[in-house]
C-alpha cells in the first residue's frame, strides 16, 4: 500500500474481526440519527491503530473522540456502545459455546452461601472507590450468593431485589455495626452498580437461553436531553434563531419580479444625466422584503402547564429575534405582555411577572378559547393585515364552553396567516373537551409540538424549505 | 513534549499544571499523533482554553491565539495587504516599471499575518488556538475549513502557502451555535465538564498548595452544591482557584456561614444568582459559633 495515499496511510485493522465488528457499530449508530461519514470511520481506525485495541476504556474514547461529534451523538453512542459491543462478545459466545461456568462453576460459589453483611460492606467500599472492575465482580458474586433460582426471570426486577436484599440505598447511610461512620452513597454511584448488575444477569440469561433478546433501536425516551430549563432554552433559541433567518428573507424572492414594480424618479432623472437628460432607462423602486408583523397567543393554563414553560420560552427566544413581535397570554381572557418581554430579559422574572400580573384568570382558571378569540377580534384585529402572522400556542381544550370557531375564522381571514402548535400529541388531538379540528380548518397548519424537535419542523414548514417530515 | 503514550501526554500536562481526566489527555494525544485538530466544547470555565495553553507549555511550543468574536472576518484572522506600504512603495518606486513595482507590491513584504496565517508560516512547530469559535458566522467556519483538513491558506495573488510544520489545533465552543457538520468531521471531538470532586481538589491544591486538604474538600464540595443550582453563570474552575486564595488571605480555617457570604462574590457574579446561593447554600452551613462545624 502506498503510504502517501490520498487517504492517508493505511489504518491498521487491528485484531481479525474487529473491523467487521466496527462497522457494524457505526451502521448502527447511523441508524440511530448519529451522522457517522467515512472520514470519521477513518479517523476512528486511524486513533485506535494509535491507542491500541485492548484497553476498554482507551479504546471507547478514541472511538467517541472521532465518531460522536457533539453531546447529543455523545449520549447516544454511549447507550449503543454498550449494548452493543456486549451483544457482539455474547453472540461470538453463544456461536462458540463458551460458557463460563463450563469449568469450575462460578468463581466463589462453592455451594457455600455468602455473608450477605461482608458482601454488603464489600460493595459499599468498591462504589466508594468508583473501582468499576470490583464493582462488576462484586455484581456477580452478588448474584451468585442470590442465587438463580430465586430470580423472576426479569432482569429489572432482579436487579431492585438484590438491591434491596443487600440494604443498599442512595443516600446517608446508617452507622455499621462497628458503630463507625459509613460514607453516603451517591444516587450515581449507586445507578452504576446497577448497571453492573442489570448486565451481569442479562450475560447470565444469554448463557442459559443461548439466544440473544432481539435488539431494539433506542426509543425515543431514552435519548432525550436530561432536560434542565437552561438547555432547553438554548436549543429552544436556536431554533427560533433558524426561524428569523428563515423569515427575514422570506420576502425576498419577489424582489427580481418585474410586475407591480414603481418607477423611481429620482434615480431615473439622475441616471437620465447620461443621455443627456433622455430618460432612456427606467429605475424602478426596490421592492421591500416583507417585514414579518408577529402576533403570538400563549395558553398559560394549568391544562398546558408542562407545556407552558415550554412555550413560554419560545416566546422568550421570538423577542429575543423579532422585534414586531407582539405576545399575549391567555387563560379565561387575554393579556399582553409584549412589555414585560421588552423590559425584563431574564427569562425566569418574566414568568414569575406574567403569572403575577397577568391578569389571565379572573373567575375559574378554566381556559375560555371562544372568549379569547372574541377579546382578540375586538380589541386587536383592527391592526392585523395580509402582512401580518398569528401564532396560537395552545391545546385546544375549552373546558366544555363555546369555541366561537366562527370568530376564530374572521381572525384568521384578516391575518396572513395563521398557526397553532399544539403542545399535545396529534393523537390526543379532538379527545375529550379538545376542539382541535373546529379550529384546524381555519389555519394555514396545525402542528404537534412538544419538543424542540417539532419546533424545529414547524419553522421549516413556514419557511417552506421543507414538507412537513410527519 | 515526550508522546510515547497517553499516559506520557497526561504527565507532561500535569508537570505544566493541567491535571488532564483520561478523555482529555486520550485526545490531546491523538491529536498530536493523527495531526488532527481537537474541537473541545463544554461549560464556561473548565478549563478548554487552559487546555490548549498547557498544550502549549508541555511541548515547548509558540501559543498563536485567536479569539473569535461576531464580525471577525478574513483580514482579522488570516492575513491583510499592507496597503499604506504599497502605497508608500508605488510613490517611492520612480522609475521602476509597473510590471515590477506589481510583482513587488503583492509579495509577501507587504502582507500582514494574522494570527491563522502566522501559525501555518511559522518556522516552529506551534499550538494554534481558535478560542470560542461558536462566536463568529457560519461563513468563517467556511473560510476555515482549508487551513483544519489540508493546513494551507490560499491567497489569490501569491498561491498556496503550505505549513512547513503541523500545528496542533485546538478550538474552543461554549456552545452557543451547532457547529456545522463540516467543521465537526475534520475534528476530533472533546466535551469537558466539571471535574470530579477528586480531580477538582487536586486542581485547587495544586493552584493553592497552602490550603489544608479539608479546607479544599470543603470548598469544592460546596462548588459542587452551588453548581447544581440552576445559575446564570455557575462557578468556573477558575473562579474555585480564586475563592481557595482569598479563603486563604482571610485565615479562614473552615467554611462557616459568615466566611462564605463574606466571599461568595469571588464564585458568584450575578445579583440574582447571589440571593439564590445565599439562601439555598448559605443556610445549610454551619453558623459560625458552633465548634466543629461540618
Amino acid at each position: 500500500m502506498d503510504a502517501r495515499s490520498p487517504y492517508g496511510p493505511k489504518a491498521e485493522a487491528g485484531p481479525p474481526g474487529m473491523a467487521a465488528k466496527l462497522l457494524g457499530f457505526c451502521e448502527e449508530l447511523r441508524g440511530e440519527g448519529v451522522a457517522v461519514g467515512t472520514s470519521e470511520i477513518l479517523d476512528a481506525f486511524a486513533a485506535l491503530g494509535e491507542v491500541g485495541w485492548t484497553s476498554r476504556a482507551d479504546f471507547r474514547e478514541a472511538l467517541a473522540a472521532t465518531i460522536a461529534k457533539s453531546q447529543d451523538d455523545r449520549r447516544v453512542f454511549e447507550l449503543l456502545f454498550d449494548r452493543y459491543f456486549f451483544r457482539t462478545a455474547e453472540a461470538e459466545a453463544v456461536q462458540r459455546g463458551v460458557t463460563e461456568h463450563a469449568e469450575g462453576g462460578p468463581p466463589a460459589g462453592d455451594g457455600e452461601r455468602f455473608d450477605m453483611d461482608e458482601l454488603s460492606e464489600a460493595i459499599r467500599e468498591a462504589i466508594a472507590a468508583g473501582d468499576e472492575d470490583a464493582m462488576r465482580d462484586l455484581a456477580r458474586l452478588a448474584i451468585a450468593a442470590f442465587g438463580r433460582a430465586e430470580g423472576s426471570g426479569v432482569v429489572g426486577v432482579d436487579v431492585q431485589r438484590i438491591r434491596r436484599t443487600l440494604g443498599l440505598t442512595a443516600g446517608s447511610q446508617p452507622p455499621g455495626e462497628d458503630g463507625g461512620e459509613r460514607p453516603p452513597i451517591d444516587r450515581d454511584q449507586l445507578t452504576g452498580f446497577e448497571r453492573h448488575l442489570r448486565r451481569e444477569l442479562e450475560r447470565d440469561l444469554i448463557e442459559r437461553t443461548e439466544t440473544l433478546p432481539p435488539s431494539r433501536p433506542l426509543a425515543e425516551l431514552d435519548r432525550a436531553l436530561p432536560t434542565s430549563p437552561t438547555q432547553d432554552l438554548a436549543a429552544v433559541h436556536r431554533a427560533v434563531s433558524q426561524m428569523k433567518r428563515r423569515l427575514a428573507t422570506l420576502g425576498h424572492e419577489q424582489r427580481g419580479r418585474k410586475k407591480g414594480r414603481h418607477v423611481d424618479v429620482r434615480r431615473t432623472m439622475r441616471a437620465s444625466l447620461e443621455t443627456g437628460g433622455v430618460p432612456l432607462r427606467l429605475r424602478y423602486r426596490p421592492k421591500r422584503p416583507r417585514r414579518p408583523e408577529i402576533y403570538v397567543l400563549c395558553d398559560v393554563s394549568t391544562s398546558v402547564t408542562s407545556a407552558s414553560v415550554f412555550f413560554l420560552s419560545v416566546l422568550h427566544a421570538l423577542h429575543d429575534s423579532f422585534r414586531k413581535l407582539r405576545s399575549f397570554v391567555f387563560i379565561e381572557r387575554i393579556s399582553e405582555v409584549t412589555e414585560v418581554f421588552e423590559h425584563e430579559r431574564d427569562f425566569a422574572a418574566i414568568a414569575q411577572k406574567i403569572s403575577s400580573e397577568g391578569g389571565v384568570a379572573d373567575v375559574s382558571g378554566y381556559t375560555d378559547y371562544g372568549r379569547v378569540w372574541l377579546e382578540f377580534l375586538t380589541e386587536i384585529s383592527e391592526e392585523l393585515d395580509p402582512r401580518s402572522t398569528v401564532i396560537v400556542l395552545g391545546d385546544a381544550r375549552t373546558n366544555g364552553r363555546e369555541p366561537h370557531a366562527e370568530v376564530f375564522a374572521q381572525i384568521a381571514e384578516r391575518a396572513g396567516r395563521l398557526f397553532w402548535l399544539n403542545p399535545e400529541p396529534k393523537l390526543y388531538w379532538n379527545y375529550g373537551d379538545s376542539v382541535m379540528a373546529a379550529y384546524e380548518r381555519h389555519c394555514d397548519g396545525a402542528f404537534e409540538c412538544w419538543t424542540t424537535k417539532h419546533l424545529e419542523n414547524f419553522v421549516d414548514v413556514v419557511a417552506g424549505a421543507a414538507p412537513a417530515a410527519e | 513534549m515526550a508522546e510515547g503514550s497517553v499516559a506520557e501526554v497526561k504527565q507532561s500536562l500535569a508537570a505544566v499544571g493541567y491535571l488532564a481526566d483520561e478523555p482529555a489527555a486520550l485526545v490531546s494525544f491523538l491529536a498530536q499523533k493523527l495531526g488532527k485538530p481537537v474541537l473541545v466544547e463544554g461549560p464556561a470555565g473548565v478549563g478548554k482554553t487552559e487546555l490548549a495553553k498547557a498544550l502549549s507549555r508541555a511541548s515547548g511550543r509558540e501559543l498563536v491565539r485567536l479569539q473569535c468574536y461576531e464580525g471577525l472576518d478574513e483580514a482579522k484572522a488570516m492575513y491583510e495587504w499592507n496597503y499604506r506600504k504599497q502605497l508608500l512603495r508605488i510613490q517611492a518606486g520612480g522609475e521602476a516599471g509597473w510590471e515590477d513595482v506589481q510583482d513587488d507590491i503583492f509579495s509577501t513584504d507587504f502582507l500582514l499575518e494574522r494570527p491563522l496565517m502566522q501559525a501555518i508560516a511559522s518556522r516552529e512547530p506551534v499550538v494554534l488556538l481558535i478560542d470560542e469559535i461558536d462566536k463568529t458566522d457560519q461563513e468563517f467556519e467556511a473560510m476555515l475549513l482549508e487551513l483544519l483538513s489540508d493546513f494551507q491558506i490560499t491567497i489569490p495573488e501569491l498561491g498556496r502557502i503550505e505549513a512547513t510544520t503541523m500545528p496542533i489545533v485546538v478550538l474552543t465552543s461554549n456552545d452557543s451555535r451547532e457547529l456545522t457538520e463540516a467543521l465537526k468531521r475534520r475534528c476530533l471531538y472533546l466535551w469537558l465538564d466539571y471535574p470530579e470532586l477528586e480531580r477538582e481538589m487536586e486542581i485547587v491544591r495544586l493552584h493553592t498548595p497552602e490550603i489544608s486538604e479539608t479546607l479544599a474538600r470543603k470548598l469544592v464540595e460546596v462548588i459542587r452544591m452551588v453548581r447544581g443550582l440552576d445559575l446564570k453563570k455557575p462557578p468556573s474552575i477558575a473562579e474555585s482557584i480564586d475563592w481557595a486564595r482569598t479563603l486563604l488571605l482571610l485565615g479562614a480555617e473552615d467554611i462557616d456561614r459568615e466566611t462564605f457570604t463574606q466571599s461568595m462574590s469571588i464564585i458568584v457574579k450575578h445579583r440574582t444568582d447571589i440571593d439564590l446561593v445565599a439562601e439555598r447554600v448559605g443556610v445549610k452551613l454551619a453558623e459560625p459559633s458552633s465548634p466543629a462545624a461540618g
